[in-house]
């Protein structure tokens, strides 16, 4: 039933022949052509400027009130590319091959191989847009290691790329908005896309300023809608990062893959109370130098400083004592809990571990001292300088820390804890990125195909972009050089008006419960029960649980919610109704997939399914395949199989021992 | 560890929508940790309103990390409130202490209308990028990333004014409501780098022309974007901005 329309023919010559064969629209006829970019992060952003620039009319939305403000903004560390600058062994193949292994083998080689065949154009066209990457001192581009990979291909802006990135894809964004070919709407929040005779026609969008419903017609939908992070409540996405978008269009036919692989990340600030709203990402970075511990000794609830050496457990170091405190993500993740969860963890909460500084401070203020030729320095000058060269490597994120917890890092540990931070999984998409609704697409961390179960560090940013400024530009012509048969229907044809009316109905609907409960406190409750029970370790039981809590906490949200303000006016509390009630229902879908997933693959990790050492169990005899979940009513779902071959790498068990 | 908690009354700037007029009201808040956010302090407020049944407070907001620019709020007669290089969502309620009373404002400027509360629309800001803050390359021209050698002192530079998060603060604090940090920031980011060279004086006179279209105020150099812009923009932005107006100025009139 699903066809992914690989290309056939050898991995390395499958884009250049697509490109070589697709179907092309004349430029008199892109002008006539309307497409909607929803979404102006890397993906969107970068896809609305290229399409305007080749001549199509595009229509872009966002919900903040400019587009630069996109949760890709937020972005640290970098962006992978395979430019083998360094000359340190890097290669398109080598790239590839990293993030299928990295993903656990559960992503399709054709996508993650046109993946790194771009990855160098993304370089040269950020350059030349003015993004001011990290340089060297004889001007060329510097580039750092990242996520425990062997060569040096992460390029990056000091700890702020994501920001640097989105600056040049929003500028170039607006040069086509000054030319008239992009028409932005900001402030506005899609609500529902209109489908005609089986074709994406346009969508129905809220108007945030004023509570407006409009109709946009499009002969194509782009989402570009970002990741769904936030069933969690708490994590490192942005507040208003959500799942909307993409579920409207799963409700309408698209076909949801992979819902259960959800990226934790090991450092980040831990939870600090009831109040919290976020929590915030220590870059991955702060591994390359720091240790990672917690007491040998239970409950052991001494100062951090007061604790002598031999009574500390450096439990990475000990247990992988190849990788140590590299391990990948997942792994790192889970390590902490494993840890906090036998009783060992520390803080207020028990709920965190330590990340050191003062070996890294103590070794690279060595370092500085006999740069001076000096073997007498004392210790407290020595301890200084080391000091002073991590300021420089990190002062950013130590400031940042600081902030936050009112703690000196420089003097006592950082104390973190995982959070949820990325998903893998998303709307299924053929290679042509294509969903499974006719003339609706997915870009960016909405659709699910390229991490596989676990995404590396630096490449959802690559991964924005390239389907933004590289991938789209060719496959949506494949697609829209037959719509220019079709003329452009009037928003006052039937589909529109019902579908209109289908979300003025559902706002009505959600606005006379008149409940109790605020949208926050449901959010909250929805929130624990993932982090609980479909978070860094689920099992059978809890999963089962989980499901029925879930459909529980539905209808009580459904009678119970109480949302002020009204509907025709700016009113946050409803928009975040909206977006809360289709977390719900991506909640218990989640939990289905995860309990359907008998494995521990990547990101999800099935307590059932373990080595006796306690790593991850995949079962590829079994599991081999993306799950793709078509809607089929409320609280009821069909699973389709698209099977996962590989022609080129060879799967085997990932080991960081 | 026991953290202190402390009970507050906030002054805050309520309006109903673009056409009315607003006015400041009272609320308590109790029990307000130290270790909160001085946003999660408003959500605390928010949902207190919620349970009475009153219109939570509208405020702008979402990364929550100090970098999408997005928070904007005009605290005691600060914009993003007392701590140095430091946006709203940042601030911390250490910063305060038990029984303050704490105003809370939006950004007042012609070119930033209220919305609703303390929500204001920077609008104006895209519409000064689109006059000229980018260079014109589409996708698909560029060269080769490392064919362009750029000096590293160039690009630190250049990278130190294109970390402007465009939040508005710069505007807010001034008495004449002058976006020339903002718009020094752009056209820096662009004329140290050798890419942004073919384009240098259009792009300076165009966009100086959008800024005052848009109704921002002059620039009589008292510093006080630079005091409180939250990543530290400095005012010598300002100096090359007047230059390169300066000089594209001459060349036009040849
Ligand atoms: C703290 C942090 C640090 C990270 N660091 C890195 C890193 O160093 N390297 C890396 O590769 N990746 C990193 N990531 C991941 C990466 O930033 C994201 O995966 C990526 O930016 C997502 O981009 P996107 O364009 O798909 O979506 P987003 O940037 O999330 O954009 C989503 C867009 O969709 C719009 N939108 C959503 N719903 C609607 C709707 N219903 N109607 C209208 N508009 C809508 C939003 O307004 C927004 O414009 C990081 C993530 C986090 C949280
Ligand atoms: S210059 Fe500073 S204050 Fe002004 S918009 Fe940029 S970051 Fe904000
Ligand atoms: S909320 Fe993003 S900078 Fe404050």
């Amino acid at each position: 039933m699903l066809d992914a329309k690989i290309p056939a023919g050898p991995l390395e010559s499958k884009w250049s022949d697509y490109k070589g064969h697709c179907k092309l629209v004349n430029p008199a006829n892109k002008r006539k052509l309307e497409v909607i970019v929803v979404g102006t992060g890397l993906a969107g952003a970068s896809a609305a400027a290229t399409l305007g620039e080749l001549g199509y009319k595009v229509k872009a939305f966002c919900f903040q009130d400019s587009p630069r403000r996109a949760h890709s903004i937020a972005a640290q560390g970098g962006i992978n590319a395979a430019k083998n600058y360094q000359n340190d062994g890097d290669s398109i193949f080598r790239l590839f091959y990293d993030t299928i292994k990295g993903g656990d083998y559960r992503a399709r080689e054709a996508n993650v191989h046109r993946l790194s065949e771009v990855s160098g154009s993304i370089i040269d066209q950020c350059v030349a847009q003015g993004v001011p990457f990290a340089r060297e001192y004889g001007g060329l581009l510097s580039n750092r290691s990242f996520g425990g990979t062997q060569v040096q291909r992460t390029f990056y802006a000091a700890g702020q790329t994501g920001q640097q990135l989105l600056i040049g894809a929003y500028q170039a964004l607006e040069r086509q908005v000054a030319l008239g070919n992009v028409k932005m709407y900001a402030r506005h929040e899609m609500l529902d896309i209109v489908m005609v005779e089986g074709k994406a026609r346009g969508i129905i969008a809220r108007n945030l300023v004023n509570g407006e419903l409009e109709r946009h017609f499009g002969s194509a939908v782009l989402l570009c809608t970002g990741g769904y992070g936030n069933v969690f409540y708490l994590s490192t996405n942005a507040m208003g990062s959500n799942v909307t978008a993409a579920w409207k269009a799963h409700r309408k036919g698209a076909a949801f893959a992979n819902p259960c692989f959800t990226q934790i990340h090991p450092t980040c600030i831990p939870v600090s109370g009831d109040h919290q709203s976020k929590l915030t990402l220590m870059s991955e970075s702060l591994r390359n130098d720091g240790r990672i511990w917690v007491p040998a000794k239970k409950d052991d609830s001494r100062k951090p400083n007061e604790i002598p050496e031999q009574e500390r457990d450096y439990y990475l170091e000990r247990r992988y004592p190849a990788f140590g405190n590299l391990v990948p993500r997942d792994v790192a993740s889970r390590a902490a809990k494993e840890r906090c969860d036998a009783g060992y963890g520390v803080g207020s909460s028990k709920q965190a571990v330590y990340l050191d500084y003062a070996a890294a401070i103590e070794r690279y203020g060595k370092i500085e001292a006999s740069k001076q030729g000096n073997d007498n320095v004392p210790k407290e000058e020595i301890i200084a300088m080391g000091k002073q060269v991590v300021k420089e490597k990190y002062g950013n994120l130590f400031d940042m820390y600081q902030k936050i917890t009112g703690e000196n890092p420089y003097e006592v540990p950082m104390r973190i804890y995982p959070a949820v931070h990325y998903t893998m999984g998303g709307l299924w998409v053929d290679y042509e990125l294509q969903t499974t609704l006719s003339g609706v697409y997915a870009l960016g961390e909405a659709n699910f195909s390229d991490h596989g179960a676990n995404r590396l560090g630096a490449s959802a940013l690559m991964q924005g972009l390239a389907d933004g400024y590289f991938v789209i530009p060719y496959t949506i012509g494949n697609y829209l050089a037959d719509e220019i048969y079709n003329k452009p229907i009037s928003t006052d044809h039937p589909a529109f008006v019902e579908a209109e009316k289908a979300v003025s109905d559902r706002i009505s609907q959600l606005k006379n419960i008149n409940g109790k409960q605020s949208v926050e406190s449901f959010h909250k409750r929805l929130g624990k029960i993932m982090w609980d029970k479909c978070g860094m370790a689920r099992n059978k039981e809890g999963l089962t649980e989980a499901i029925a809590e879930i459909q529980a906490l539905k209808k009580e949200f459904w009678s119970d919610v109480r949302i002020p303000g009204e509907i025709n006016e700016m009113n946050p509390e409803l928009d975040k109704a909206n977006r809360v009630a289709d977390f719900i229902e991506l909640g218990e879908l989640m939990c289905i997939d995860a309990l359907n997933r008998e494995e521990s693959c990547g990101g999800h990790f099935r307590e059932e399914f373990q080595t006796p050492e306690g790593e991850a169990l995949r079962d590829d005899a079994k599991f081999m395949y993306v799950a793709a979940w078509e809607f089929a009513g409320e609280s009821n779902w069909n699973l389709q199989k698209e099977p996962l071959v590989y022609d080129v790498i060879k799967p085997s068990q990932r080991n960081y021992k | 560890m026991a953290h202190k908690s402390m009970n507050l009354t906030l002054k805050v700037w309520r309006q109903k929508n673009a056409k009315t007029t607003g006015q400041f009201e009272s609320y308590q808040v109790k029990n307000i940790s130290e270790e909160m956010s001085f946003l999660e302090m408003f959500d605390v407020l928010n949902e207190q309103l919620v349970q009475e049944n009153k219109e939570p407070i509208a405020f702008d907001h979402d990364c929550r990390e100090g970098i999408c620019g997005m928070c904007s709020m005009y605290i005691d007669g600060k914009p993003h409130g007392p701590w140095q290089a430091n946006t709203t969502c940042q601030l911390h309620m250490r910063a305060f202490k038990d029984g303050d009373t704490i105003t809370v404002e939006p950004w007042r400027a012609n070119a930033f209308p209220v919305l609703k509360d303390l929500v204001v629309d920077r609008t104006s800001f895209d519409r000064i990028i689109q006059a000229g803050g980018y260079v014109s390359v589409n996708t698909g021209n560029a060269v080769d990333g490392n064919s362009l050698p750029i000096n590293k002192n160039a690009a630190d530079d250049s990278f130190a004014a294109a970390m402007c998060i465009g939040c508005g603060a710069c505007v807010a604090a001034c008495k004449n409501s002058s976006a020339m940090l903002f718009l020094s920031a752009k056209v820096s980011h662009l004329a140290l780098l050798p890419q942004g060279d073919p384009e240098r004086s259009t792009r300076v006179m165009n966009m100086v022309a959008q800024m005052d279209k848009e109704g921002f105020g002059a620039c009589t150099n008292t510093g006080a974007c630079e005091a409180t812009c939250p990543k530290e923009i400095s005012l010598s932005n300002i100096a090359r901005l007047n230059q390169e107006y300066l000089l594209s100025s001459l060349t036009a009139s040849n």
